[in-house]
């Protein structure tokens, strides 16, 4: 088989560095796969150990310092068929710790070598996350007072099912390499190695005592059994196998004509007559109510009325980011035309069904005009307006607070403002189905009668 | 016709997916969470993949990395995230991956306001990479825009190579609204121009009439070599100053050469008018009803609302402007964009109107700006 290094770049460490260990191992390594360049990648990340994939005839993909994992997954998600190797300095591994962990947790089948020689090399010799506290270093006294970790270990417990430590002199390095790429799922090498240029300038480090310090090291055997799992290309692709595709987006056709006032004019305000509350071709309904009372619900269903006969919608809704508390508000438009701005202006009705939405919306109480509808549930107080005020007891009619915005919307259809009955069943029927469609039906008519 | 109704962030997944975009990543953060939820449901069940990065890097890395093997990919997020993206970014720039980026913006500085929009990212997204070479920045107004427009993305990003981001507002994106599907004109989709297969590959060899470089992706019988160094034609790093020069060069003038062929804007012009108001996303909704009502009550007003912000449609904002004794900039920042309108403007006076305090600018303060104009 013949060698993958690149005959026209050579290696260029400085003499002595390990470095070059590694390179020939890796090739060794390929050959004795019997592998063909175009089924390798090689994704290098920054610093000396970033140079690898200039000396190899494979694909290579050389990006950010410490990101290197993060293009080889999106490589081998695309691509599950290629042997992914990404060669990543100690360096790497603490800038880039968060992608180390969870491509640990994750699983894919990509391969790590850690070229682990206990400082930056490149950038001069500054500490890393493996640096022992007692070396000397280009970062003076820093190293002293942090403690290096052990890249094994910390994979290990993070999920590696494949975790290795090896020097980059031991003969058996190519052996060791073709194991982590054959394991079917993330496999890491800890390789440790000298950097001539900068650490052993003023440390005494050579393959002698690497070997000695490994075999000091604690066992990494508990790992295989305790991480053993499915490889996560593989699962993902079975899991997502057995998911439904989604139905495109629902059509819904115009059935009905909006409701008119008496003397023709459908009850709109339009986008070009902002200044006159003539609610004629647009109109605006704000509902105000609190967690839990499926006000947004509410809101998509007045829209979904107003699109069965043939209005333009939208619908924003203002909630805090906590879920089950406190304020809940839909601003709803329905109109003829394109809708312009999408903010509330002149409400045509205001639903009032809790204290905090009321009390997110206060300002605009004040500039209602007469015609406005105020829906205002029991013990709910709003400031002082011009709207006609519509007090409800829904509790009293025994509606479940869930389904007061609901009953609200059928006292709007009731009175054919906005929308009307036939408008607001076709919506029930689009968004529910079932025991809920029933339920929700049956709630309108109930309160119709009430009504 | 037959009303669809949802979010602008469904309109964009759905446009993605319309598009040919088998790959999303990204990491949870409003307002563009609902990307990812579309995503999550409309890929794996066709064989494309969605994930849930571990941050906004791993998320923006992974997509480069399926790029590079010839993905189309998205990703999502909101300001705090594109600071994040930041370097990959550039890299996607220097190194000629396609890749969309939607920015749905969010209230600022920093963490913000997660619920409330603004466009202050808007000089962010543009130079918000080291090295300073051009993006492609499209901006949608309504639910329709974040469909095509998307599309567009997707297609300026395989023909360009290049990071295009759409930048959305929260007020668009979470904004549900009615949209005709059917009726819409979409753009025909675009793939990345593949190099010749019986041929030696030059991974950023280009040519006088395109100049893109042909792809091919990691994996295929040509290596291929991607580097996020200076690099010359072969993908190896280089410190040849003259191969450097023609390359920046290159990425340069690929990207502003081809700004008047997607310089996507609307047009409101009022016979009569002697003021342009110059806009874009969300505000141009509010602009276009305070242009009607002033026009109506006898005071014309003509609007221009880009779609396109980056590279900035010079030789449009020109001739459009060219007949107007002012213009109004209005936008939902401090004055970004008034910037570059005002570069184009020479004597021209330009009034600016900005506001950032989470509500959008309504008609009325836009009618208050331009009767005291
Ligand atoms: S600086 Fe250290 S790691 Fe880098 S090439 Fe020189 S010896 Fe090797």
């Amino acid at each position: 088989m013949p060698s993958f290094l690149n005959a026209k770049r050579p290696p260029v460490f400085c003499p002595g560095c390990s470095h070059s260990q590694v390179v020939n191992a890796l090739d060794k390594t390929f050959q004795n796969m019997g592998l063909a360049g175009e089924q390798i990648v090689i994704v290098s990340d920054i610093g000396c150990s970033g140079l690898f994939d200039t000396f190899f005839n494979t694909h290579a993909f050389h990006g950010l310092h410490g990101r290197a994992l993060t293009y080889a997954a999106g490589i081998k998600f695309a691509r599950p068929d290629l042997h992914v190797i990404v060669t990543m300095g100690d360096g790497g591994l603490g800038i880039g710790g968060a992608h180390v962990l969870s491509t640990c947790r994750r699983n894919l089948d990509l391969t790590l070598l850690v070229l682990n020689n206990f400082n930056y090399g490149m950038t001069g010799g500054q500490c890393s996350a493996t640096t022992p506290e007692e070396a000397r270093v280009g970062s003076g006294f820093l190293n002293r007072l942090e403690k290096p970790i052990d890249a094994c270990q910390v994979m290990g417990i993070a999920g590696a099912g494949y975790v290795t430590r090896a020097s980059a002199y031991t003969k058996t390095l190519p052996a060791t390499l073709e194991a982590a790429i054959r394991f079917d799922g993330f496999a890491a090498v800890d390789i440790h190695g000298v950097c001539t240029g900068r650490y052993t300038k003023q440390n005494k480090l050579t393959p002698k005592t690497i070997k000695a310090s490994l075999e000091e090291m604690p066992s990494l055997e508990s790992y295989s059994a305790l991480n053993a799992r499915k490889e996560y290309g593989r699962h993902y692709r079975e899991t997502a196998s057995q998911l439904k595709p989604v139905a495109s987006p629902h059509h819904i056709e115009t059935q009905f004509e909006p409701p008119r006032t008496d003397d023709g004019r459908s009850c709109q305000k339009s986008d070009f007559l902002e200044e006159k509350p003539d609610f004629s071709g647009r109109q605006e309904v704000v509902i105000m109510g609190s967690a839990g009372q499926r006000i947004i619900t509410a809101g998509e269903i007045l829209c979904l009325a107003g699109i069965t006969a043939g209005q333009h919608a939208s619908q924003k809704n203002d909630y805090p980011i906590t879920v089950l508390r406190g304020h809940s508000v839909s601003e709803l438009i329905l109109s003829e035309e394109k809708i312009g701005y999408t903010g509330i202006e002149t409400p045509c009705a205001v639903i009032a069904l809790a204290q905090e939405g009321v009390n997110r919306r206060r300002a605009m109480f004040g500039h209602l005009p007469p015609e406005t509808l105020v829906i205002k549930n029991k013990d709910v107080d709003i400031p002082s307006c011009a709207g006609k005020i519509v007090e409800t007891d829904f509790k009293a009619d025994r509606i479940k607070s869930q389904d007061w915005a609901l009953a609200a919307l059928a006292l709007l259809a009731h009175r054919n403002m906005v929308i009307s009955m036939d408008m607001l069943e076709a919506a029930l029927k689009i968004r529910f189905k079932g025991k809920v469609l029933e339920n929700v039906l049956t709630l309108v008519t109930l309160y119709r009668t009430i009504l | 016709m037959a009303f669809s109704f949802m979010e602008g962030n469904e309109a964009i997944s759905w446009a993605a997916y319309k598009a040919g975009c088998r790959f999303f990543a990204g990491y949870p953060i409003t307002p563009a969470t609902t990307i990812f939820n579309t995503m999550l449901k409309l890929l794996p069940p066709d064989g494309g993949i969605c994930i849930q990065g571990e941050d906004e890097i791993a998320s923006i890395g992974f997509c480069l990395g399926a790029s590079m093997a010839g993905m189309k990919v998205m990703t999502a997020t909101s300001g705090p995230g594109i600071s994040l993206y930041s370097e990959q970014i550039s890299f996607a720039i220097g190194s000629e991956i396609p890749i969309v980026i939607v920015n749905v913006q969010r209230l600022g500085p920093s963490t913000g306001s997660a619920t409330k929009g603004a466009d202050g990212d808007i000089q962010f997204m543009r130079w918000g990479n080291s090295g300073g070479q051009p993006v492609i920045v499209l901006v949608p107004v309504d639910i329709k825009d974040c469909y095509i427009l998307t599309m567009h993305a997707f297609n300026l990003a395989e023909e360009f190579r290049c990071p295009v981001f759409i930048a959305a507002n929260k007020e668009v994106s979470m904004t549900r609204e009615t949209i005709d599907l059917s009726s819409l004109t979409l753009p025909k989709i675009t793939n990345r121009k593949y190099a010749a297969d019986d041929t030696p590959f030059q991974p950023f060899a280009a040519s006088a009439d395109c100049l893109t470089p042909a792809f091919q992706p990691i994996g295929a019988k040509h290596l291929v070599r991607q580097t996020s160094s200076t690099h010359g034609l072969d993908g190896y790093i280089t410190t040849d100053s003259e191969l450097i020069a023609a390359n920046q060069e290159r990425l340069n003038t690929k990207i502003k050469n081809g700004a008047d062929r997607f310089t996507f804007y609307e047009e409101f012009m009022a016979p009569g008018a002697d003021t342009l108001i110059i806009t874009y996303g969300v505000t141009a909704r509010a602009a276009q009803v305070a242009v009607n009502t002033l026009c109506q009550n006898g005071h014309p007003v003509s609007l221009l609302v880009l779609k396109t912000l980056w590279p900035v449609p010079s030789r449009l904002i020109k001739t459009k402007s060219a007949p107007f004794k002012q213009i109004a900039v209005i936008e939902m920042n401090m004055g970004q964009y008034v910037r570059e309108i005002k570069r184009l403007s020479g004597d021209k006076p330009v009034k600016f109107h900005g506001c950032m305090n989470g509500d959008l600018i309504t008609p009325a303060q836009i009618r208050e700006v331009l009767i005291n104009a």
